[in-house]
């Protein structure tokens, strides 16, 4: 008995091992990614491949967006396809409280990068970054509750509502009767960036005042998403694990047996919606700041769209699968697929302005390398690359036609 | 719905569903009521203007009806949103530039018998052709996943609708604007305070008319039409009377895309333009409509696109105090949120229990 605990201990003890082994790996990137650069030659469309420190922070950005989404689409099995609207809100406190925008006041809090006296309000973004949150978070309750009670495709089609109505609003807002709340789709900008106040010294390094002062902004950036990402699995695994969690796996499963074993349905799914928001929320504000900038072009439905497609890639339901699978797309659609492009042009000899260049372009065919990933995924491997357990059982039960299908048999009971 | 708020409910509570079902009802009292004074405000201070563009909304309403008609169709046969029925529809005004603009020649310069010869051709290719490819879409991307969860089709459908559009854009008809001349014919049938009223608009509703009806007759009283409605009620009791259904799902998902088809040659002959992404918000009003009339309902479904068309062009055409096109989309999609939410059962349909 002993012995095998031992040996459970020792599995745990390398998966623990090489995850802490790759998460340093992962922390110092920015220091050797010049030297994978030089690796393969600096001159040679290869190294094209090698991911920015810019990329690595939208990866960052978008692995957390899609653990978000995950909550929602993945947990408790309801399909959000606006998902980008809490994305926008987050942007949007970020754009609102620490930009000049509303220049009639002045009120600073904690801000960097800004003396006293400039115009508008400077709230310090990390402050911001919970409030986003939790303002997402409440979004997400208000569209929760009048849409949750609706079934699958419905709830889809209204989230999917959400989803256009709020760039078009965001895109009107800048005259609501001569009121400028969002400028437009001038966007608003600048940003005040992340920043300690003062230069903390802290061992080897310095934690800077002022990222963009410094001269690897990128890579302080590129750390605190790192923390995000780190911070947003753990929530996401214990939420998972919780009480709460469960309840949702029971509702994704089967909604009315969950129901009649006392789980608050309203309540559990509200309670996805407003946590799978939150992370939105977050990931909205740090990526404003970061890109100093927020235009209502960012929240357009391909944005929503393309975090599903990470979900379903990676594994609905399973955290490493989803990050996985945002890493993927994330990468290529900001890098990937323009430097396969190159690679191909300059291999095969092909002028990029030609036809067939054109034609071969891989950034301008995105739309059909993400519908073409989506429409496999479901009909080969609905479960995903690194796929829930739970999940895969539950897509096999449905495919051999184990399970009654419930809907049926309830309208035929009539619940009522 | 009536499940879980029933569990939480306390006994105090118990009157809640009925002041709710009262609120809601005053609600939309209030609603329409506010509706019908502004419309009413409006035709009294421009009745010439609100004339023209009720005239524009019926012939809007002609053309969000053939594609309503698509959605309703597939939904009511195997209860999926098929969200690339709109890219359809924009392969539909795609090939009409291709067959009456490029290979034809169409310009309006023709006399009238070719022109309305070459735009019967152009029909009847682009309705083959969306039937086609809708009847293929549906071969390979749902036909496997018809009992997978109920997420799977709905996923499968948004590639499809990203890999139609993705191809029209980057691989035949590019990211910009693409058009026809003005081939139908535009005499100027009478004037409405400065505004024509052009025998274009017309045809199309003439068009469209005996579309619909042939539509509901075909469903209403042929086999495969019955074999349709059986499917619909209950696949497998259908399939032990002997009805093939795999067959029967086919032929719906043709007869949705070659309705779609002849809505792409109405809308690029009516606006003489289309882009690859027309297929996505058309098709989303589209779907709108649907659930306004009832989705599943035919009849609905056109009295739905109807309302849609009216209360676009309303919303743009009007002069006192319309929020204008710049608030279009938003207008249809909160009609598409409170319709989905207080009536998901439309203005038609019946009311059914899993659906709420």
């Amino acid at each position: 008995m002993t012995s095998r605990l031992d040996h459970l201990d020792r599995a745990k003890l390398i998966k623990l091992a090489i995850g802490i082994g790759f998460a340093v790996l992962l922390f110092f990137y920015p220091s050797y990614q010049q030297d994978l650069v030089n690796a393969v030659g600096a001159d040679n469309t290869a190294a094209q491949f090698v991911p920015t420190v810019f990329n690595m922070v939208v990866i960052c950005v978008y692995v957390v967006m899609a653990i978000g989404l995950n909550m929602v689409v993945g947990y408790a099995g309801l399909l959000d396809l606006g998902y980008v609207a809490f994305y926008a809100v987050g942007a949007y406190v970020a754009g609102w409280f620490a930009t000049q925008q509303f220049s009639q006041v002045t009120f600073h809090f904690g801000d960097v990068g800004s003396t006293s006296t400039v115009p508008g309000i400077h709230v310090s973004i990390w402050l911001l970054m919970v409030g986003a949150a939790v303002l997402a978070a409440l979004f997400g309750i208000i569209i929760g509750l009048p849409t949750l009670r609706l079934r699958g495709d419905y709830l889809a089609i209204v989230t999917l509502g959400f989803g256009e109505i709020i760039p078009q609003f965001v895109r009107n807002a800048d005259s609501l009767h001569g009121f400028n709340l969002t400028n437009g789709s001038f966007g608003l900008s600048p940003i005040d960036p992340l920043g300690f106040g003062t230069n903390i010294p802290l061992g080897i390094t310095t934690l800077p005042a002022n990222f963009l002062t410094v001269s690897n902004a990128d890579t302080w950036y590129y750390r605190v998403g790192l923390a995000l990402v780190a911070l947003t699995i753990f929530c996401s695994i214990r939420i998972r694990d919780s009480r709460l969690g469960r309840a949702w796996v029971a509702i994704r499963e089967d909604e009315i047996a969950a129901g009649a074993m006392g789980v608050p349905l309203m309540r559990t799914k509200t309670a996805a919606y407003a946590l799978g928001a939150l992370f939105g929320g977050v990931a909205g504000c740090f990526y404003a700041t970061y890109k100093g900038a927020t235009f209502p072009g960012d929240f357009y439905l391909n944005i929503s769209i393309i975090i599903l497609c990470m979900v379903v890639l990676g594994g609905m339901g399973n955290v490493w699968g989803v990050t996985l699978g945002a890493i993927i797309i994330t990468y290529l659609n900001f890098q990937g697929l323009g430097a396969i492009g190159n690679n191909i042009n300059s291999g095969f000899g092909i002028d990029p302005h030609s036809s067939l260049g054109q034609h071969l372009d891989p950034p301008s065919n995105q739309g059909i390398i993400f519908g073409l990933i989506l429409v496999i995924m479901m009909l080969f491997r609905p479960e995903g690359l690194i796929p829930s357990r739970r999940r895969k059982i539950e897509f096999e039960a449905k495919a051999e036609g184990v399970e009654v299908d419930l809907d049926d048999a309830v309208s035929e009971i009539d619940i009522r | 719905m009536t499940a879980d708020s029933r569990a939480e409910q306390k006994p105090v509570l118990a009157a809640l569903p009925r002041i709710t079902g009262q609120l809601n009802r005053i609600f939309t009292i209030l609603l329409l009521g506010g509706l019908a004074i502004w419309l009413l405000i409006n035709f009294i201070k421009a009745p010439d203007q609100f004339l023209s563009v009720t005239l524009v909304g019926i012939t809007q309403g002609a053309i969000y009806a053939l594609v309503a008609l698509g959605y309703t169709l597939v939904y009511g046969i195997i209860e999926l949103i098929n969200f690339a029925h709109g890219d359809v529809f924009m392969w539909g005004t795609m090939i009409t530039v291709t067959v009456a603009g490029t290979r034809l020649g169409l310009d309006g310069s023709q006399s009238g018998l070719v022109t309305a010869g070459g735009l019967l051709l152009t029909l009847f290719v682009a309705m083959v052709f969306c039937g086609a490819l809708n009847t293929g879409i549906e071969f390979v991307a749902y036909r496997r996943l018809r009992n997978a969860p109920r997420l799977a089709p709905l996923i499968s459908a948004i590639g499809v609708s990203f890999i139609l559009s993705g191809v029209a854009s980057a691989q035949f008809y590019g990211f910009n604007y693409t058009g026809v001349d003005d081939i139908m014919p535009t005499h100027v049938l009478f004037d409405l305070g400065g505004v024509p009223y052009r025998l274009k608009s017309l045809l199309v509703v003439l068009i469209t008319i005996p579309v619909l009806l042939s539509l509901v007759w075909w469903v209403r009283n042929t086999r495969q039409g019955k074999a349709m409605r059986a499917v619909a009620q209950d696949t497998e009791a259908s399939r032990m009377m002997g009805i093939d259904v795999n067959r029967t799902i086919s032929v719906t998902f043709a007869v949705a895309g070659a309705l779609a088809g002849a809505a792409g040659v109405l809308y690029v002959t009516y606006y003489t333009q289309t882009r690859f992404d027309l297929g996505f918000q058309l098709g989303l009003f589209a779907f709108t409509a649907a659930v306004l009339g009832g989705i599943g309902n035919l009849t609905g479904a056109a009295l739905g696109a109807l309302c849609i068309g009216l209360i676009t062009a309303y919303n743009d055409g009007l002069s006192w105090h319309a929020p204008g096109s710049d608030w279009t989309q938003s207008i249809v999609f909160t009609i598409l949120i409170l319709i989905l939410v207080f009536r998901p059962e439309g203005l038609l349909g019946e009311p059914e229990a899993d659906r709420a």
